[in-house]
C-alpha cells in the first residue's frame, strides 16, 4: 500500500513536471509568437495594434507564471486552447488525431509481439546453433535500420513493385499493414534479444533446475515453466517501448502521410502552431507517465517480490 | 633516453597494453572486433574521403540528373546531378560529426549532473533528479523534435535540442557510482587525511565511473545517429544541399519510382553506421562487464528512445 501511495505520488510530480516543460517550452523561441504567428497569418509585417490584439486575446501580455497557471487552469477543465490557424479546438484535434496513431502503434506492438516472442524463445532454445546466429544477426539489423529508410523500402517492394498495398494514406487494415510492419521492426528486434536473454537466465533458476530433475522433457520446461518468468523483463520492456513507439510514429506518418499525432505535431512545429505544439506533447507526456505506472503495478503483480521489497523503484 | 632504451620501453608498454585484461577481452569478443572495424572504416572514410572523391558535393550538374548507378557514378546522381557517392562520403563527416559531438556534450552534462546530484546529495540531489525524471517522461525524439523546431531549423540547434534531452541515463549512472563509490572504505580514508573533494572526484570516482559511461556512450551512438538522420528528414537539421544522410533521403524520396537508389544508398549508409556503434557497444559492455554474460537485458533499456 505504502508503495502504490509512493508509486502514484511521484508519478504527480512527472506529471507537474511534464506540465511545466510542455508549457515553458514554446517560450524557447526566438523573436516574438505573436509577431511571427501574425506575419505567417497575414502574409505581410502585422501592426502594432494586431499584435497588443493578439497579445491580450491569447493571454501572452501577462508574466510567464501567470500564463502558466491560466493555461494549467484552462487545462483541468479540458480546454487546450486554439489553433492559431483557425483550425479549430486544440482538444478537438487531438481527439480527430489520436485514433490513428493508436491504431498504429497498436497494430506495430502486436507485429513485435508476434515477431519477437517465436524467434527469441527459438533463439534461446537452441542457443549456439546457426538458428540463433540468424535470428541475433537479424535483430541486430533490425535494432540499427532508421525506420523512414525502411519505410520506403516497404513502399518500393509492396507498393510500387507489387502494387499489393496502397502507398499513402489511412482508413483501412491494407493502409495499416505496411506503416505497423515498420514501426514494429525496431521493437520486434529489442525484444527478441530481451526473450531470448531472458529465457536463458530464467533456464538457469534452480526450480528450473528442479523440474529438469523430476524429468520434465525440455519443451515443457520451457513453456510450463521458464517462460512466465522469463515474460517479465519483457511486460516491462514493452511498457518501456511505448516512448520508442510514440516517437518511431511520428517519422513513420510522415513517410506514410498518415494523419496522425505524429504529422499534427510535425506540422504545428513547422507553423509554430503553439497551442498544437503543447497540445500534442502534453498528451504525449502523459500517456507515457499513465503507461510506466500502469507498467510497474502490472510487474507489482506479475512479480510479488516487488511488493514484499516495500520500496522499489 | 637512447634509442634502445626507448625501444625497450615502447615494447613494455605494448606488452602491457595488448595484454590488459580488458583489451584480451574486447579482442576475443567478435562483435566488438567486427563494430570496431566498421566504426574505424567509417572514421577514415570522414576523414579521407573528401579529398579522394573526383566530385563536389552541392556543385549542381543539371545535364546529369537522375542517372542510374553506372562506373563514373557508382552510386548514380541525384535530381540535380549530383554524385551520390560523394555526396555520401562527404555525408560521413557531417551525420557522424553530430553523432559525435551531441555524444560528446551529453556525457558532459550527464557526468556534470551525476557528479553534484551525488556528491552534494540532499536537496539538490532530489531536484536534479526530479528533472531526470520529468526528461523520461517524453520519448526523445518528440522532446528534441519540439526542442529544435522553436530554435529554428539548424544544424546548431539540432545538436543541442538531441543534447538537452539526452544527458538523462549518463546521469543516473554516474549518480550511482558515485553514490557506491563514497561509501568504500578507501574514499573515506582518502577523505580523513584531508584530500578535497575535486581530489576525491578525481583520484577515486572518476576512475570508476569511466568505463559504465564509456559503454553508455557508445551504445547511445547508434541511437544518436538515428535520431538525427531522423530529424534532418523531417527538416530540423542540416539544411539541403547539405549531404546530411537523413536530408539526402528526404529529398530523394520525391523520386522512388524512377530513382530509388537515392533513398537506398544513404539508408544503406546509416545502417552501416548504426550497426557499427552497435556492435561495438554491445562487444565493449561484454568485455567491461564479464558477469553480465547473456546481459542485453538490462542494457537493451539504454537503446532507441
Amino acid at each position: 500500500m505504502q508503495y502504490l501511495l509512493r508509486r502514484f505520488g511521484s508519478s504527480a510530480v512527472v506529471l507537474f513536471g511534464v506540465t511545466m516543460i510542455t508549457y515553458g517550452l514554446v517560450h524557447l523561441t526566438p523573436g516574438d509568437p505573436a509577431r511571427t504567428v501574425l506575419a505567417e497569418r497575414q502574409g505581410q509585417q502585422p501592426s502594432e495594434a494586431d499584435v497588443q490584439a493578439f497579445r491580450a486575446e491569447e493571454g501572452l501580455d501577462e508574466p510567464l507564471p501567470l500564463q502558466y497557471l491560466h493555461w494549467i487552469g484552462d487545462v483541468l477543465q479540458g480546454d487546450l486552447g486554439r489553433s492559431y490557424y483557425g483550425d479549430g479546438a486544440v482538444l478537438d484535434l487531438l481527439i480527430a488525431y489520436l485514433p490513428n496513431t493508436i491504431e498504429l502503434a497498436g497494430a506495430s506492438i502486436l507485429v513485435a509481439v508476434a515477431v519477437a516472442i517465436p524467434a527469441g524463445v527459438v533463439s534461446a532454445v537452441y542457443r549456439g546453433t546457426w538458428i540463433d546466429y540468424v535470428s541475433q544477426v537479424i535483430a541486430l539489423l533490425g535494432v540499427s535500420m532508421p525506420n523512414f529508410w525502411l519505410g520506403y523500402l516497404l513502399i518500393i517492394g509492396g507498393a510500387l513493385r507489387l502494387g499489393i498495398f496502397p502507398v499513402y494514406g489511412a482508413g483501412t487494415v491494407a493502409h495499416l499493414v505496411l506503416p505497423a510492419v515498420t514501426l514494429g521492426t525496431g521493437m520486434a528486434a529489442v525484444l527478441t534479444r530481451l526473450v531470448r536473454s531472458s529465457l536463458l537466465e530464467t533456464l538457469e533458476e534452480p526450480y528450473v533446475d528442479a523440474a529438469r530433475a523430476r524429468g520434465l522433457p525440455e519443451r515443457a520446461l520451457v513453456v510450463a515453466h521458464a517462460l512466465r518468468t522469463a515474460m517479465l523483463p519483457v511486460v516491462t520492456m514493452i511498457g518501456l517501448q511505448l516512448g520508442y513507439v510514440l516517437g518511431g510514429a511520428v517519422v513513420v506518418e510522415v513517410v506514410f502521410q498518415r494523419p496522425g499525432l505524429g504529422m499534427l505535431l510535425v506540422d504545428a512545429v513547422f507553423a509554430r502552431d503553439f497551442p498544437v505544439i503543447q497540445g500534442v506533447t502534453l498528451l504525449v507526456g502523459t500517456c507515457f507517465v499513465i503507461v510506466n505506472l500502469g507498467t510497474d503495478l502490472a510487474y507489482q503483480r506479475l512479480d510479488p517480490r516487488v511488493s514484499l521489497a516495500g520500496g522499489g523503484t | 633516453m637512447s634509442a634502445s632504451r626507448l625501444r625497450s620501453a615502447h615494447r613494455a608498454f605494448r606488452q602491457e597494453c595488448l595484454t590488459h585484461p580488458t583489451i584480451l577481452a574486447l579482442c576475443r569478443n567478435p562483435s566488438a572486433v567486427a563494430g570496431g572495424v566498421v566504426v574505424t572504416a567509417l572514421a577514415v572514410l570522414a576523414i579521407v574521403g573528401p579529398f579522394v572523391t573526383p566530385y563536389d558535393p552541392t556543385t549542381q550538374h543539371l545535364e546529369n540528373q537522375l542517372q542510374a548507378p553506372s562506373l563514373a557514378h557508382p552510386l548514380g546522381t541525384d535530381q540535380l546531378g549530383r554524385d551520390v557517392a560523394t555526396r555520401v562520403v562527404y555525408g560521413a563527416r557531417l551525420t557522424l560529426g553530430i553523432a559525435l559531438l551531441v555524444t560528446v556534450v551529453r556525457l558532459t552534462i550527464g557526468v556534470v549532473v551525476g557528479l553534484v546530484a551525488g556528491y552534494v546529495g540532499g536537496w539538490v540531489d532530489e531536484a536534479l533528479m526530479r528533472v531526470v525524471d520529468v526528461l523520461l517522461a517524453f520519448p526523445g525524439i518528440v522532446l528534441a523534435l519540439v526542442v529544435a523546431g522553436i530554435l529554428g531549423p539548424s544544424l546548431t540547434n539540432l545538436v543541442l535540442a538531441l543534447a538537452v534531452v539526452g544527458w538523462t541515463r549518463y546521469a543516473r549512472v554516474v549518480r550511482s557510482s558515485v553514490l557506491e563509490v563514497r561509501e568504500r572504505p578507501f574514499v573515506a580514508a582518502s577523505r580523513l587525511t584531508g584530500a578535497s573533494r575535486w581530489r576525491v572526484v578525481r583520484r577515486h570516482v572518476l576512475p570508476n565511473v569511466a568505463g559504465p559511461v564509456v559503454v553508455l556512450a557508445t551504445l547511445d551512438l547508434g541511437g544518436v545517429i538515428l535520431a538525427a538522420a531522423g530529424l534532418s528528414f523531417l527538416g530540423l537539421g542540416a539544411q539541403p544541399p547539405a549531404p546530411e544522410w537523413g536530408t539526402m533521403l528526404a529529398t530523394g524520396r520525391h523520386h522512388l519510382r524512377e530513382a530509388s537508389w537515392l533513398v537506398n544508398a544513404p539508408g544503406l549508409a546509416i545502417v552501416f553506421a548504426v550497426l557499427g556503434s552497435n556492435l561495438l557497444g554491445d562487444g565493449l559492455r561484454d568485455a567491461l562487464d564479464p558477469t553480465d554474460r547473456t546481459g542485453d537485458a538490462r542494457t537493451e533499456v539504454a537503446r532507441r528512445d
